[in-house]
């Protein structure tokens, strides 16, 4: 087992609105060692995006981390100024967003983004540059990368434009990729394909990634590890057999349980009843304990993690057993 | 077997790109600038019983969503026939009060509830207008519909943004049933929903479904949740069907090589990790289909014949009814 080479310890981001203090990320420890896929799944409102925005250092008013740390390489990123954050984000941590539209600028070429990014971070001449970005291209599995090259992003579809954002993002040799919800807008057989050419890069490059998503069953093909969000916190967290295989916590086991291709078609659903919480009114204690079929009082207490094994850790007072 | 509620016989749609009319004139004049026809349907023929739901599946593009709108008589079509209960019609402008027997449950309820209104309004208002409801009663009514669709009484004096996504689409629900319809078209209704929300609606869908009895046409991406949902599948490629049986059948022993790749594709709970190379290949732009069969350049058995002859659909099997050109496709696929 390698050593991590990042690590976020405690992690408290909290928005400061007129409506009152929402807490939309509690206490979020986990770690990432190269060439690891680490999953984090969980609904919207769950803070896992925020998480993400968080690492980039993009929390923006009235949000602000309030306790934590985020730490690459042995260098932490929290108390980092602006220019400094701005040396690390796309040269040593990239992040890919859902919609390659709005990530991609529509009035430039593929080829003058693609310099741009090299030339915030490095000199060095177009010639060089150039074999780098179609090699870039190549790697992420686009056909004809010469002629994309020069393509402004509307002359792509969606699956294309993506892996040119993915293909930027690899450009300088990240240490660590955040994606978030990347392949949710892409048909089922392109998101395949997308998915086969990440898993290849992170396996070769031995980078590590953070995939965000609600979708269970995209991790479980790609993730070795994955963490369950709710309401904020962590739930659980685990390797993906320890997961999908043996989830102990009672909120994974619902999720889990509600996709729709792990039940008998045509019953019903085992669904979850209620909604999730608001983060503005949250207790002390567990936040899924007023949906949870096995709270008992003690759930209003602040729930201490429990570590079931080497690699899996679980927030609950009531856990399935094995 | 129940009876016909709804066919489709040879129903096509066209779109002419860029066709403005300043273009259409020059056009007129200028004979070799031929503009772009994009056929968004291509022939399109099926049938749907009473009670029963069938499901129409296909990547983006494939023209699903033009296909809805035509069923729903919100779109004239290009050619072919529709039927409802054995009467053929084009819009439903003409007679209004059997627009409300087909209604649609749409992919985002926020941009399809008017904002401006409560719910009690939106739930009611058809209904009341085409008096199948006193207005005097009105309010009772739309309490009952709310109350089907799982929805506290009091959210008749709220709006739609103060409702979450899933209590939204809800309402669109509601406001499908308030005016008693025999057919409902959902078009992506649970594509923007979380999971656990998404259940909530698809158990509430299928509630409906055994109460009323009432015929659907589903349509999704979404294999999971048609696999789930629908007693019939279609599956769609660039406009046509390629590939139409029971859900069971489909999913046990898909014959279609588009097919087969989109269940391929289908992301699944499982531990095992994929490890072959996924089909290559993106959708062609449905501007300029391939000749032949649409799904050739990207299929693993496509034979010289393929690119040049359109595969029409067969019956492979009672009610199993597929469009490839390769007679020994099924074994073919099995040697994959």
């Amino acid at each position: 087992m390698t050593e991590p080479f990042f690590q976020v310890d405690g992690l408290n981001t909290w928005f400061f609105t007129r409506q009152g203090m929402v807490k939309s990320v509690r206490d979020i420890s986990f770690d990432l060692t190269r060439g690891e896929v680490l999953g984090i799944v969980g609904e919207s409102g769950s803070g896992k995006s925020v998480t993400g925005m968080s690492i980039m250092g993009q929390i923006d008013e009235p949000g602000r981390i309030v306790s934590g740390s985020i730490t690459l390489n042995g260098e932490e990123l929290t108390t980092l100024d602006f220019e400094e954050m701005r040396r690390y984000r796309g040269r040593r941590i990239a992040m890919i967003f859902q919609n390659p539209l709005m990530t991609l600028n529509p009035l430039m070429r593929v080829r003058d983004q693609m310099y741009e990014a090299i030339g915030a971070h490095e000199d060095g001449s177009r010639r060089k540059m150039h074999d780098r970005c179609i090699e870039a291209l190549k790697a992420v599995g686009i056909p004809s990368p010469e002629e994309r090259f020069n393509a402004y992003p509307h002359e792509m579809s969606g699956g294309m434009r993506q892996r040119v954002v993915i293909a930027i993002a690899l450009l300088l040799g990240p240490d660590l990729i955040i994606a978030d919800e990347p392949t949710t807008a892409l048909d089922v057989t392109i998101q395949a394909q997308i998915i086969y050419q990440i898993r290849r890069q992170i396996d070769e490059r031995g980078l590590g990634m953070i995939w965000i998503t609600h979708d269970l069953s995209t991790l479980s093909e790609l993730a070795d590890r994955i963490m369950v969000m709710y309401a904020g916190a962590m739930m659980e967290i685990g390797t993906t057999q320890e997961i999908i295989g043996s989830a102990r916590h009672p909120y994974t086991r619902k999720l889990l349980d509600s996709v729709p291709s792990r039940n008998t078609p045509g019953e019903k659903l085992k669904q979850i009843p209620g909604n999730m919480p608001s983060l503005l009114a949250l207790g002390k204690g567990c936040p899924f304990a007023s949906r949870c079929e096995r709270a008992t009082e003690i759930c209003g207490e602040p729930v201490p993690a429990t570590q079931l094994s080497g690699t899996h850790r679980i927030w609950c007072y009531h856990p399935f057993e094995d | 077997m129940n009876e016909m509620i709804f066919e489709a016989k040879g129903l096509s749609r066209s779109f002419t790109v860029g066709g403005s009319p300043i273009r259409e004139f020059a056009n007129h004049f200028l004979r070799d600038r031929q503009p772009t026809v994009l056929r968004a349907v291509d022939n399109v023929s099926l049938t749907l019983r009473e009670g029963e739901t069938l499901g129409v599946v296909g990547e983006s593009g494939c023209g699903k969503s033009t296909l809805a709108r035509m069923i729903a008589g919100i779109l004239p079509a290009s050619s072919g026939e529709r039927c409802f209960r054995g009467e053929a019609y084009d819009s439903f402008l003409a007679r209004k009060r059997d627009a409300l027997k087909i209604q649609m449950v749409f992919q985002d309820p926020l941009s399809s509830l008017n904002p401006r209104l409560r719910v009690g309004e939106i739930v009611g208002e058809a209904a009341v207008l085409h008096r199948l409801v006193p207005r005097s009663k009105a309010k009772d009514y739309v309490v009952d519909i709310l109350a089907r669709v799982g929805l506290p009484a009091d959210s008749i004096n709220r709006y739609p943004h103060q409702f979450s996504g899933g209590q939204r689409q809800r309402v669109g629900i509601a406001r499908a049933l308030a005016v008693k319809p025999h057919m409902l078209i959902c078009d992506e209704a649970v594509a923007a929903l979380d999971v656990s929300v998404q259940a909530q609606i698809i158990n509430l869908l299928m509630d409906i479904k055994r109460d009323s009895g009432l015929a659907m046409i589903f349509i999704s991406h979404d294999l999971g949740v048609i696999r789930h949902l629908c007693d019939r599948v279609a599956v769609m490629y660039l406009g046509r069907i390629v590939e139409l049986a029971e859900t069971k059948q489909l999913f046990a022993s898909p014959t279609h090589p588009y097919t087969r790749m989109l269940l391929d594709g289908m992301p699944k709970i499982s531990l095992q990790r994929r490890r072959f190379m996924p089909i290559q290949g993106e959708i062609p732009s449905p501007l300029h289909p391939p000749l032949g069969c649409h799904f050739h350049p990207r299929c693993q058995i496509a034979t010289e014949h393929c690119s040049r002859v359109r595969p029409e659909l067969r019956q492979i099997a009672p009610g199993h009814v597929h469009a490839c050109l390769n007679i020994e496709c099924r074994s073919a696929l099995g040697e994959m």
